[in-house]
């Protein structure tokens, strides 16, 4: 475990890579296009080559599992961490995903030219890329939820990235809130798991799950819980409306988030959590079932679609839905004892699919760019306009149809192994095998093969440009040859290198190769004669099945089916209570705002008749005592004088003793008493003259 | 000791009419003289009957001739800035203080 070079002991660089590219382009680089592109494809390209050396050294150990993490926060006991996994798993994902990241910057350069916000496309793309580089790396549930609800926020900004549009700016939140609801379910399962096993570290759950230490049952609701958060991501029925909507955004998107990474994170969860899964058969039964489901209707569905970017994004959840069930049949089988290459099957799957269907959706977005229309009726006769592309579209369909011995083949003829002790499952598998390769095919003899039927779309016609055909050759180049890590007998080398459990699984040939092969044919021709040689009218078909037809084209109705059951109630719910609050809340809010006011008219009117009332009316006595009292300030200090011994007057005869005053006394008493009305006598006189006196002078 | 009293009981009554009436400002100086001299009787005629040794009485009466002379000085300066400002000293000219 320690032997492993710097690097790789280092692995979340290859994480941090796109995320310096992010914060480059959002705060440096956002007005230098170019720079922002090369800045990004080039931390792309680095992550690429960690990423390939990681693979090599892991090979290299025979698949030693490296572990490393610290302590993020500790609460009594309950541990939460961060750190890095590598095992084999990881490190294929971890070329998975950086191969399909770069090639997709690369061709973004191409693809994006002239978009106005073009450098902020590579700024979300290698947000993304870090988001799903680190969910890949988490060691812990605590981590990948984190990293998981990023790819889905970055998902939403791309989906929505030609925000103008209604329909990408609604495709979006509908892909945003969809998948909540599987997420939902993902983070109920992980606080179950935090109860009942104490640690969110996938090992140690794994060793409590195997040492039989959690209830069955509650292993059930458990693993069940967590398969939620994959249904919503992996787009499984019943939450597999969002994918075909998410074609909205640009195609470099639909090819790098929504067919070959994140939508694959679902399945990657339920690979890494396998343990889960294997200590409850009915969980995994539910898998298994959920998976079939999927992958039957949405095959169904991609029959009859007109539009090439949602024929693929069926195509994808088809697919997916494959790999979902051969891993519950994996973990049914285990759980029962039987030997079962599910899990390998399910594992190489996503990887030669998501090389297949990346390329499907970069050959699409070359065709789209080419001839600036989606509707594959308006097509045909492509081939000899697109040299590159329609070459590299038939390679990629060819291999997802199952033709030997392209990449699909392999893994392909795995996942119909592993259904192969359930008879139903086997026959749907087959089933939706068959429906597949018609699909493509009937997708690609639309639209490379027969007479243009757009006589003007078909002459401005042109092949992409370098930068977007380059990165198809290379996918196309490992469509063919990813599977030949898996060859039964000669290099069964990928199943001994992923495994679970104790024993690898050893592939090997069967009949039901061939049988795969025959109906993957049959399905080729089948569609080259409806479609090429035209000896089956594809009309007449549609018109024999006709109620078939109609329910396919239209998607199975499960988005008017949606709507009826959820969105109407929801939305009826929502104008009840919309009109409660409207009356009732705001009623009672706005009836204390107008008892308020009126309550406080009530204390206006006191404060201002009584309060005021009684200052001013202390104020105005004041006063009115003061125009009385005023005229006594006559300014004569002889009246002053008269003023002082009339009150000392007043003040002897009234206040002393004068029983006991002697005669002396009292003839002062007389004498002031006299004097005083003397002097009164004399100015009321005085007064009397000179009012006559200034009447005189007036009237002169 | 009463006739002593009446006389300044009657001295007293009649500068304090005088004050209170004279519109000359001089008169009424002359007046408030009355006054004080008869509160001069007053403490000589105490002195006599009612202490009956000692000359605080007559002491106090010689302070206040001395202090009447002074107050008489202020008053006069005070009747010469009143004739300065109104050009007459009767009463009515300074009543600004009026209301």
């Amino acid at each position: 475990m320690t032997d492993y070079s710097w690097l790789v002991k280092n692995i979340y660089i290859t994480a941090l890579l796109p995320l310096l590219a992010f914060v480059m382009i959002i705060f440096f680089l956002r007005w230098k296009e170019k720079l922002s592109a090369g800045f990004s494809i080039s931390m792309i390209l680095l992550s690429w080559l960690i990423s390939v050396y990681t693979l090599i050294e892991v090979v290299a150990k025979q698949g030693a599992v490296y572990e490393a993490f610290y302590s993020f926060m500790s609460l009594r006991g309950f541990n939460l961490e961060i750190g890095v996994l590598v095992d084999p798993l990881t490190a294929i994902m971890l070329v998975v995903v950086t191969t399909i990241g770069a090639c997709v910057q690369i061709y973004s350069v191409g693809y994006m030219h002239g978009d106005p916000r073009f450098s902020r496309f590579f700024a979300y793309l290698s947000l993304f890329l870090f988001s799903m580089l680190g969910l890949v790396i988490a060691n812990n549930f605590f981590m990948i939820f984190i990293f998981w609800e990023m790819v889905g926020l970055t998902s939403y900004l791309l989906i929505g990235f030609w925000f103008e549009k209604d329909s990408a700016a609604d495709a979006c939140k509908k892909a945003f809130i969809t998948t909540r609801i599987g997420d939902l379910g993902f983070l109920v399962g992980l606080f179950m798991l935090a109860f009942y096993a104490g640690t969110l570290n996938y090992g140690a759950v794994f060793d409590q799950v195997s040492a039989g230490m959690i209830p069955v049952g509650i292993l059930t609701a458990i693993a069940i819980f967590i398969f939620m958060g994959a249904v919503g991501k992996s787009a499984q029925f019943p939450l597999h409306v969002w994918l075909p909507d998410a074609m909205e955004g640009p195609t470099p998107v639909s090819a790098l988030i929504h067919a070959a990474t994140m939508v694959a994170a679902g399945v990657y969860l339920v690979a890494r959590t396998m343990a889960l899964f294997v200590g409850s058969a009915e969980a995994s039964m539910v898998v298994a079932i959920i998976g079939i489901i999927t992958s039957f209707i949405a095959a169904t569905i991609a029959l009859t679609q007109n539009d090439i970017k949602r024929v693929l994004a069926y195509s994808t959840v088809s697919q997916l839905g494959y790999m979902i069930m051969a891993l519950g049949l994996y973990g049914y089988d285990t759980n029962l004892g039987h030997h079962s290459p599910g899990f390998y099957a399910g594992t190489f799957h996503l990887m030669t699919h998501a090389f297949f269907k990346g390329l499907l959706f970069l050959a699409a977005g070359s065709v789209i760019h080419a001839i600036h229309t989606n509707n594959i009726q308006e097509m045909g006769g492509l081939w000899k306009k697109l040299k590159f592309t329609a070459p590299a579209f038939c390679i990629a369909s060819l291999s997802i149809s199952g033709i030997f011995p392209l990449a699909g083949f392999w893994s392909k003829d795995e996942i119909v192994a592993s259904a192969s002790h359930h008879p139903v499952f086997l026959i749907l598998t087959l089933a939706i095998a068959f429906m597949t390769a018609f699909y493509m095919w009937r997708l690609c003899f639309l639209t490379f093969f027969g007479e243009p039927r757009d006589a003007e779309k078909y002459e401005h016609a042109h092949e992409s440009p370098k930068s977007m055909t380059y990165p198809l050759i290379f996918l196309a180049g490992l469509s063919v040859v990813a599977g030949w890590v898996g060859i039964p007998n000669v290099a069964p080398w990928f199943a001994s290198f992923v495994y679970h459990g104790a024993e690898a699984y050893h592939p090997h040939w069967s009949w039901l190769m061939l049988v795969s092969f025959v109906i993957a044919s049959c399905g080729i021709y089948l569609a080259y004669l409806m479609y090429y040689k035209k000896s089956i009218s594809a009309d007449k078909v549609a018109e024999k099945f006709g109620l078939l037809y109609t329910f396919s084209y239209n998607k199975w109705y499960f988005d008017e089916l949606y709507d009826l059951i959820l969105l109407r109630p929801i939305m009826t719910f929502a104008r009840w209570m919309w009109s409660f609050d409207a009356r009732v809340i705001d009623g009672a809010v706005n009836g204390t705002g107008w008892l308020t006011i009126k309550w406080s008219d009530i204390k206006l009117w006191f404060d201002v008749w009584i309060v005021d009332g009684a200052v001013n009316g202390s104020g105005w006595l004041v006063e009115q005592c003061g125009q009385i009292l005023r005229f006594l300030q006559t300014g004569s200090v002889q009246f002053y004088v008269l003023f002082v011994v009339t009150m000392t007057v007043l003040f002897a005869v009234f206040k002393f003793n004068y029983i006991d005053m002697g005669f002396e006394s009292w003839l002062l008493v007389i004498l002031l008493v006299i004097t005083l009305a003397a002097t009164v006598g004399r100015m009321v006189s005085t007064l009397r003259v000179k009012t006559d006196s200034g009447s005189d002078e007036k009237e002169s | 000791m009463i006739p002593y009293l009446a006389l300044a009981a009657i001295l007293f009554s009649i500068g304090l009419f005088g004050v209170m009436t004279r519109r000359n400002t001089i008169g009424i100086l002359m007046s408030l003289e009355l006054m004080f001299n008869a509160a001069n009787i007053n403490f000589v005629t105490f002195n006599k009957y009612v202490v009956s040794d000692g000359l605080v009485g007559q002491i106090f009466a010689i302070f206040i001739v001395v202090i009447a002379a002074a107050e008489a000085v202020v008053g006069l300066a005070i009747v010469l800035l009143i004739y300065r400002n109104w050009k007459g000293i009767d009463t009515d000219h300074f009543t600004v203080m009026k209301w």
